[in-house]
């Protein structure tokens, strides 16, 4: 177990800046993710780390000791793909013993911690297998086997569970978070969806661009986004933005209507006002907050809610409605949220404008 | 009556006359590339006067030859000759080709494509003209009339480095990345990691080269002069110079020299099949 710190860390491919200097302290036994869209550098962070790619500035410390110039082996980290990349020509049981390959502990010890993983991983029974033989779910498991059997520093997750269809995506993520609860060891994890890192994460680590936009616990995020773009890739579905301009006591909105603005927000002309579509439901405005009417486009039924896309002078709004409540299409249609419950970003900068 | 015909006509199934075009050309084909082989066997069961007789049953059948040309030494030693010309150079070829193939497949250095630009043009070199500077060079090395005068110029091929090449570009990055960090050297990634996932072309390689090398003749008898170096095919032909031509020996030994060719060709039908058509082709 260790801690791994990023300082100023860059990557450059000739002329192009693909990592921008960004600083990250890990602390031992935590679950970092790095969430963002492709091409955000959050993979290059990762293969940075585990010592695939090589960096261009700055410094990597995996428990204290600089890594830079270490090659993979020499970092004792365990690193999970997501393809798998467990060997097709060995067995499952070689596969896992793969990871000890470097280790000097003698073969019954090998054979022992191979079995202990395998039987932690629900395995034994595939020892002998060919990965042919497997589901990717088992697959990915030989991978996390073979992760496991070292007790490696910290491990790295790139993109793991992307490969697996959305049931065994659910239950490999609890599998994972459940084993890093056991071993308690250093991991970082890199995912483009949101929904993995806000379930699995102690902390978030959003980049966009190669830069490091916001670190937080995942209800951080969640409540207090830095800017617009935080704000929109944190929660499903996305966060509903609409124009406004501030005058004196408040805002009026473009499509209609007025909000009471607090005087922090009230420090730009133009802003956007955010309401997640949780907090947007139908109900009749007695409290101060954000209303909008519209007729509804489309109803989304989840069973315990029913998303509901109202269409209001030409722009779409999401809104939430209780599971059982379903609006009909081309119904007029009023939602409302509360104002403790609405976000404030300055258009210009595209920061937000009051902590909440 | 009707119903027999119909019948009948139910049974035998409509042949399109596409297929009957293609089956005949098959069978032509099919007999211009088997009778030679017929020949020979029938030859090598005939004595030396029937030689001339070209009936492919020979009238009274012996095995006199195959005693004969198994109790020659010299025969023997050619045999030898050609096994261990022909194991040595596939597996150099397998090694370096693959060694090669990869290094060029999997490694991002300067030059790295002029270097494959040079392995590949030589390619459009043909032996014929190489075998000049072939021969100053064992020359000059004190290699004429030796093994390894006969093996050098195969030891590593630019078509088996281009092969080995195509097929390491098949292997995802993934596999080699998640060894290093388990802690393989690179030596150790491409033999136990590398190697393992392209056996299909190996063995395709390794069929070519095996082959290529057992029937090669050109080479061999331009750079060895003694008989106890000479390969199974150059040996052959010395039959047919020193007293007159023995057609029944020089086909008795092309019998006995086509059966590895053959046992190959029957168990690994299916590797060379993959391998030409991985390979473009090769002859």
């Amino acid at each position: 177990m260790a801690t791994v710190e990023l300082d100023r860390l860059v990557k450059r491919y000739g002329q192009t800046t693909v990592v921008h200097g960004i600083d990250l302290s890990i602390r031992d036994g935590e679950f970092v993710v790095l969430v963002g869209p492709s091409g955000c550098g959050k993979s290059t962070t990762l293969r940075m780390i585990a010592g695939l790619e090589e960096i261009s500035g700055g410094e990597i410390r995996i428990g204290g000791r600089v890594v830079n110039d270490l090659q993979p082996r020499e970092r004792n980290i365990a690193m999970v793909f997501q393809n798998y990349a467990i060997y097709p020509h060995m067995s499952v049981a070689d596969n896992i013993a793969f990871g000890l390959y470097r280790s000097k502990l003698s073969k019954s010890e090998k054979r022992q911690r191979v079995e202990q993983a395998a039987e932690t991983l629900g395995l034994s029974q595939l020892l002998d297998r060919r990965p042919s033989a497997l589901s990717g779910g088992q697959r990915q498991r030989v991978a996390i086997g073979r992760a496991m059997v070292r007790d490696p520093a910290a491990f790295l997750f790139d993109e793991p569970l992307s490969n697996l269809d959305a049931q065994l995506r659910t239950q490999m993520r609890i599998e994972i978070k459940r084993l890093h609860h056991r071993l308690g060891t250093t991991s970082v994890f890199v995912t483009h969806d949101q929904v993995e890192a806000m379930t699995m994460a102690d902390r978030i680590v959003v980049m966009r661009d190669g830069r490091i936009l916001q670190v937080g616990t995942p209800l951080e995020l969640y409540e207090n986004p830095v800017d617009i773009f935080t704000a929109r890739f944190i929660g499903s579905p996305t966060m509903n933005l609409l124009p406004a301009s501030v005058r004196e006591g408040g805002a009026d909105l473009t499509l209609g209507g007025s909000v009471q603005v607090p005087p922090a927000a009230a420090t730009s002309a133009d802003i956007l006002i955010g309401a997640r579509p949780q907090d947007l439901v139908p109900s009749s405005p007695d409290v101060p907050g954000l209303t909008v009417s519209g007729t509804v486009a489309v109803v989304e039924t989840l069973g315990s809610e029913t998303l509901v896309h109202i269409e209001s002078a030409g722009q779409t709004i999401i809104g939430s409605a209780p599971g059982r409540q379903i609006p009909q299409i081309g119904e007029q249609l009023t939602l409302h949220a509360p104002a403790e419950r609405l976000y404030y970003f300055d258009t210009a900068t595209e920061k937000a404008l009051a902590a909440r | 009556m009707k119903a027999a015909a119909s019948s009948s006509s139910l049974a035998m199934p409509k042949i399109r006359p596409s297929r009957i075009l293609a089956w005949t050309l098959l069978f032509i084909g099919g007999v211009i590339m088997v009778t030679p082989l017929l020949f020979m066997l029938s030859t090598s069961l005939k004595d030396a006067s029937q030689v001339y007789d070209l009936r492919v049953i020979p009238e009274a059948p012996t095995l006199d030859n195959y005693i004969e040309i198994l109790g020659d030494g010299r025969f023997t030693r050619w045999l030898i000759n050609s096994t261990i010309v022909a194991m040595i150079v596939t597996l150099s070829n397998v090694f370096f080709d693959s060694l090669v193939g990869y290094t060029l497949a999997k490694f991002r250095f300067r030059g790295r494509y002029i270097v494959f630009i040079a392995i590949l043009s030589t390619l459009m070199i043909p032996t014929e003209m190489l075998v000049l500077p072939w021969y100053l060079m064992a020359s000059q090395f004190g290699w004429l009339d030796s093994y390894w005068g006969i093996m050098f110029p195969g030891m590593m091929t630019a078509f088996g480095t281009f092969l080995m090449k195509q097929f390491f570009e098949g292997v995802p990055d993934d596999f080699l990345e998640a060894a290093r960090i388990d802690g393989l050297n690179e030596f150790t990634i491409w033999w136990k990691i590398a190697m393992p996932l392209v056996t299909p072309a190996l063995s395709a390689l390794a069929i070519f080269t095996f082959l290529g090398n057992w029937t090669a003749f050109f080479w061999p008898l331009i750079v060895t002069t003694s008989a106890e170096l000479y390969t199974l095919p150059v040996g052959l032909s010395s039959f047919a110079v020193e007293q007159s031509i023995q057609w029944e020996k020089i086909m008795t030994g092309a019998s006995i020299a086509t059966l590895p060719t053959l046992i190959i060709f029957l168990f690994l039908q299916r590797y060379i099949v993959r391998g030409v058509m991985l390979a473009g082709l090769k002859g």
